[in-house]
């Protein structure tokens, strides 16, 4: 009987240990990958420049109330598609180095987003 | 009796809330399908006197650093703007076919080349180049310089061979002495040239228009039809949506729906959906005069250029969310075309520069003929040069009004 509530106390032990980990994994995760929002307004970026750690997102979001279409050329090179009036879009730079952003709709948007 | 009535009344009132049902899903329904098939203007709602600050003009030209302003370089990049040597045949000038007299374009719906080569696109204005980004129809030029010598290279357009014309300007006394007052010991160099034309270009501003001094307060300068085009124009008609700003442009790339195969932005970009058979939205200003109109010439008058926007694009995966029907009126179509004509300044005629000689001294007699022209560069091909007449053929104006 003692024996057997001591394996269930272990049992619950670990679980909380197992929960604990995935906890402080997601959590270290979610500290460690952060997300730069910029908003989109008036046919301009609100920033001009972003300086943002590998790993981390750019949240693009669109509140002018004509469509954007934000892209980048050359290395890593990526297409967010239109966007339209009131809605966002992320992306993720899994590499470090310099990127130039632009609206493909509208090129005198521009963003430079610096990956360390 | 009242059981009865009762009875009814609930029938009545079951059927009211049924019918009420109908009527509002139908009404959700309609509402979708409108949504679905015919936008309307979801801009800024603003009133006529707030959209009037939207388009109030700019104080100064903007020069960039690496090329700033100076009397001396404008002037230089006048004459070689209009200097036909600039060319393989030495008989196109860039006036050729961005001619002041045409709002600084050729009035054809596509431009002319080397060798009378009928071009695939219109020939832009080059109208208040120095505010734009991405230069031509397609956007393939970073800045105004790059933009210069792509013309100017292209063997269907200018057909000069860019390391003959350092060469050919040298030969030019003149120009010798107007690149070293500009650039100093660097003198005659393929950017340099670039430089000289783009601070040019950049000073050709189109001027103050009955719109301006409306919105600069005098209210009678423009028509109450024109002012009714120009509330058009901000919300229903949705032209603000990219023709904004006092320049009537915000430098964006749409497809607008002109049937044709030209994919424009879309071979700069062609990842990107929605830049296939994107053009530049070209500026509006002195626009009445730029007839036709397009990126292909398509649109003869400003009735037809409305008439396309109102309902006449083609429908495909790439038009721009900003084309939609628009359902304008007769009435309201000639209240846009009427506020467009606002747009145009009276400007007073450009003077051709005179253009630097050749070369008369002794040294630069080499086998007596003239050291810019090249072998075969008659720009008219064979056929038209049998008929040429040189002797009515002197000078840029001369050039293009009589030997064309």
């Amino acid at each position: 009987m003692i024996k057997l509530r001591k394996e269930s106390r272990t049992m619950k032990i670990r679980i909380i240990a197992s929960i604990a980990t995935v906890l402080m994994v997601a959590f270290g995760a979610a500290a460690s990958a952060a997300e730069v929002t910029v908003i989109q307004k008036d046919k301009k970026f609100d920033k001009k420049a972003v300086t943002i750690n590998k790993g981390d997102s750019i949240k693009i979001v669109n509140e002018d109330s004509i469509a954007h279409n934000i892209h980048s050329r050359g290395a890593g090179k990526f297409d967010l598609g239109v966007q339209k009036s009131g809605t966002s879009s992320s992306h993720v730079f899994a590499s470090d180095g310099t990127f130039k952003i632009r609206c493909a709709i509208h090129p005198k948007m521009k963003l430079k987003v610096t990956v360390k | 009796m009242d059981r009865y009535l009762n009875r009814i009344g609930g029938i009545l009132t079951e059927n009211k809330h049924k019918a009420k049902a109908i009527v509002v899903t139908a009404g959700v329904i309609a509402g979708l399908v409108m949504t679905m098939s015919a936008p309307a203007f979801s801009g800024e709602i603003k009133s006529r006197e707030e959209w009037k600050k939207e388009y109030v003009r700019p104080a100064e030209v903007p020069f960039p650093v690496d090329n700033p302003y100076t009397a001396a370089k404008a002037d230089l990049g006048r004459t070689l703007f209009f200097d036909p040597r600039l060319s393989g045949s030495n008989y196109i000038s860039c006036g050729t076919c961005h001619n002041p007299s045409l709002a600084w374009g050729d009035g054809l719906p596509k431009g002319i080349g080397h060798a009378m080569t009928v071009l695939g696109r219109r020939t832009p204005t080059i109208l208040n180049l120095a505010w734009a980004e991405q230069l031509m129809w397609d956007g393939r030029f970073d800045t105004l310089e790059e933009q210069v010598l792509g013309p100017m290279s292209a063997p269907v357009e200018m057909n000069q061979q860019m390391e003959a014309i350092v060469t050919e300007l040298r030969s030019i006394p003149e120009y010798q002495t107007l690149f070293k007052v500009s650039f100093g010991e660097e003198g005659i160099t393929i950017p340099n040239i670039a430089k000289a034309i783009a601070t040019f270009e950049r000073t050709i501003v189109s001027g103050i228009a009955p719109f301006d001094r409306w919105v600069a307060g005098d209210e009678a300068a423009i028509s109450e039809k024109a002012k009714r085009g120009f509330d058009l124009f901000n919300n229903k008609a949705n032209c603000v949506a990219c023709h904004s700003g006092w320049n009537f442009t915000d430098d964006s790339f749409h497809d607008i729906g002109i049937s044709d195969t030209d994919i424009g932005r879309g071979k700069e970009l062609p990842g990107v959906a929605v830049m296939q058979h994107a053009f530049k939205v070209p500026t509006l200003r002195n626009v009445v005069e730029r007839a036709p109109y397009m990126h292909d010439g398509s649109a003869k008058n400003l009735f037809s250029v409305v008439a396309h926007y109102n309902n006449g694009f083609v429908k495909r995966p790439s038009l721009s969310s900003e084309i939609y029907e628009l359902n304008l009126t007769d009435s309201e179509q000639a209240d846009l075309v009427a506020f467009m004509k606002t747009l145009s300044s009276n400007d007073a005629p450009v003077a051709f520069p005179k253009l630097p000689a050749y070369d008369q001294t002794l040294a630069g007699s080499v086998s007596g003929t003239n050291p810019a022209a090249g072998e075969g560069s008659d720009m008219r091909g064979p056929e038209n040069a049998v008929a040429a007449e040189p002797q009515t053929c002197g000078g840029f104006f001369q050039h293009w009004l009589l030997c064309k």
